[in-house]
């Protein structure tokens, strides 16, 4: 029977031929992805008890990002704390306030097709855009992989989702995953492997790609993935990583999924996620129109050069509307340069926005631009659970940057297909 | 382990279970807004060796793992879904504490009192006296709650290699 992608790259990582779905195995780790919040200040602690240092400093990436810049003492302290483990443990791939990690990761080469990665992070599975197997786990399933570099897992089913058609002017990736979240639920990846395919999945660029995976979260999936191509192997190259054998992780013809999900982008419409949950996800005509006081453009999920350009398109020119707020933050240093040569950055100012520093930024309300009790956010990113951004009583809509950006234009919710 | 229910909803999230804002506090500090947007009293009226009764999709969302160490360090025993966030359910493991899959969770209320035997996922509503069914516990995560968590577990895995 034939392996789908997922179960070739853990089979490759557990040292066997094939696995079935079901199993339980243990799989060598070729790389993992750590940042300041769920890395080195949690892991350090049971590392001295444990009296061991890590298993292979070249093969751990570190990132601060969610405290990135410091707003305070104690996440001053925090930050320090990774830079000093950061010395102590020797680790190179070191990005201090460059970013957030799931977009310096593969921006800096260190992901290529058939890995097998973990990430502390919830969002990890944005590394199966690059034909990664890329998933999330918490801090002490991580000080496990940090001192074996290896750690378990249950060999998930394929879900496989097939997407047709070309999507519209306007539309983006955060549309495509809004959409799925809002008919699939958000435990509709059942925490098995989701594998996005199609022609409108070939059409997208690796940015695009990305956040579909990045979401693959929202949807309760251990991991999201794209078979890799022509442009996954571009990228990696440019990135200065090695694409190596890409064409050997592709699903075989007569893989088995648990089941296949089709979706046509030809008609879709862009989509708004209610508060408090990203499957509250509907066709932005069938939205409410509510008072917004933030329109929040940021995230690993909304704030990359693609975005950023999406953004741009619609702010060209126009203002954000009076009284209103819109808090851009790039998610990294090298896409704040880009931007800025690109004229990109400059259009957004001119428009009225707010620039934050790369990173995480007000996402998970760790960091700057966090809401008020009861203040309400159009956002970019990629989850909305009540009082993630803020204070408990605030409230966060999700939308793609085209939205956000055409919304920030008139003072409320709109569709951006009206402002284009 | 028995103990006593508290019962939640469907898709208690992780960024509820550990709101975002009080992620740097010190985790005592943290637990005491655990599940302060859907419940204000849980926080400080649960009891030791009391058991989360949640619905499907228990944990999900984020990483941080702070969202079973606050249940942990409030004295919370055990958590039974129908199903839990995957990140949420191996953290939980790790940490000691144990995460029950039960498809029969409508037959437990708050208040009730619950014995559970992890090896095979039977749970006895000593309150109505029925037997409810549960997914027994992996091999491979027993060996966890039996250390005590993952870092006791590795402890006497290195000191036997050491
Ligand atoms: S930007 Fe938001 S979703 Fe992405 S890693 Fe940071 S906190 Fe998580």
């Amino acid at each position: 029977m034939g392996q789908s992608i997922a179960e070739k790259i853990i089979a490759k990582a557990a040292g066997k031929k094939t696995v079935q779905t079901g199993e339980i195995v243990t799989c060598a780790v070729d790389l993992a992805m750590i940042h300041d919040s769920g890395g080195p200040r949690r892991v350090k602690p049971a590392m001295e008890k444990l009296g061991v240092g890590v298993w292979d400093p070249a093969k751990i990436v570190l990132v601060s990002d969610h405290f990135a810049p410091c707003t305070d003492a104690e996440s001053a302290a925090i930050l320090k704390l990774t830079r000093e483990w950061a010395a102590e443990q020797g680790i190179l791939n070191f990005y201090d306030q460059q970013g957030i990690c799931h977009v310096v990761t593969p921006e800096r080469g260190h992901l290529a097709p058939g890995m097998f990665a973990v990430g502390g992070d919830s969002h990890s599975p944005t590394g199966g855009a690059f034909g990664c197997y890329m998933f999330g786990i918490g801090a002490t399933d991580m000080l496990g992989v940090l001192v074996t570099g290896e750690t378990w897992i249950k060999v998930p089913e394929t879900i496989r989702i097939n997407w047709s058609g070309q999507l519209g002017t306007g539309l983006a990736a955060k549309d495509m995953a809004l959409k799925m979240c809002a008919t699939l639920g958000m435990d509709g990846g059942g925490y098995q492997a989701i594998q996005y395919a199609g022609e409108t999945i070939r059409n997208l660029d690796m940015l695009e790609r990305m956040t579909l995976c990045n979401m693959a979260a929202e949807l309760g999936a251990q991991a999201g993935i794209i078979e890799p191509d022509e442009v996954t192997a571009a990228y990696v190259e440019a990135a200065g990583g090695t694409p190596g054998d890409w064409r050997d992780f592709q699903s075989d013809q007569d893989a088995t999924y648990a089941v296949t999900h089709e979706f046509d982008a030809t008609n879709l419409e862009p989509q708004v996620a209610a508060p408090h949950s990203p499957a509250n996800a509907a066709d932005v005509s069938a939205i409410e129109k509510a008072e917004i006081d933030q329109f929040y453009i940021g995230a690993c999920t909304g704030a990359k050069l693609g975005d950023l350009k999406m953004a741009a398109s619609i702010l060209e020119g126009k203002k954000v509307a009076k009284g209103k707020r819109l808090t851009i933050a790039p998610a990294s240093s090298q896409i704040l340069t880009q931007a800025t040569k690109q004229g990109i950055i400059e259009i957004l100012l001119d428009a009225g926005a707010s620039l934050l520093p790369p990173g995480c930024g007000a996402c998970a309300g760790y960091g700057v631009g966090v809401l008020a009790e009861d203040e309400v956010c159009l956002a970019s990113t990629a989850r909305n659970f009540q009082g993630r951004m803020g204070a408990s009583s605030s409230k966060v809509y999700l939308a793609s940057p085209y939205t956000v950006a055409a919304s920030a234009v008139t003072g409320h919710i709109v569709d951006p297909r009206e402002v284009l | 382990m028995a103990g006593r229910v508290w019962k939640f909803g469907d898709d208690v999230n992780t960024d509820v279970l550990a709101p975002g804002i009080y992620i740097k506090l010190p985790l005592e500090d943290l637990a005491s807004h655990c599940l302060e947007a859907v419940e204000p009293n849980f926080a400080s009226d649960v009891q030791d060796g009391d058991i989360v009764v949640g619905g499907v999709n228990f944990g999900m969302g984020s990483s941080r793992e702070q969202a079973a160490q606050v249940l942990k360090a409030l004295g919370v025993a055990a958590v039974i879904a129908p199903s839990f966030g995957g990140i949420f359910y191996r953290n939980a493991f790790n940490l000691g504490l144990p995460a029950i899959v039960s498809n029969e969770i409508d037959q437990i209320a708050a208040e009730q009192e619950l014995k559970i035997v992890l090896k095979t996922g039977v749970i006895e509503n000593i309150t109505t006296g029925k037997q409810l069914a549960g997914e027994a516990v992996p091999e491979n995560l027993m060996d966890l709650v039996e250390a005590g968590g993952l870092v006791p577990y590795l402890e006497q895995k290195l000191n036997k290699k050491g």
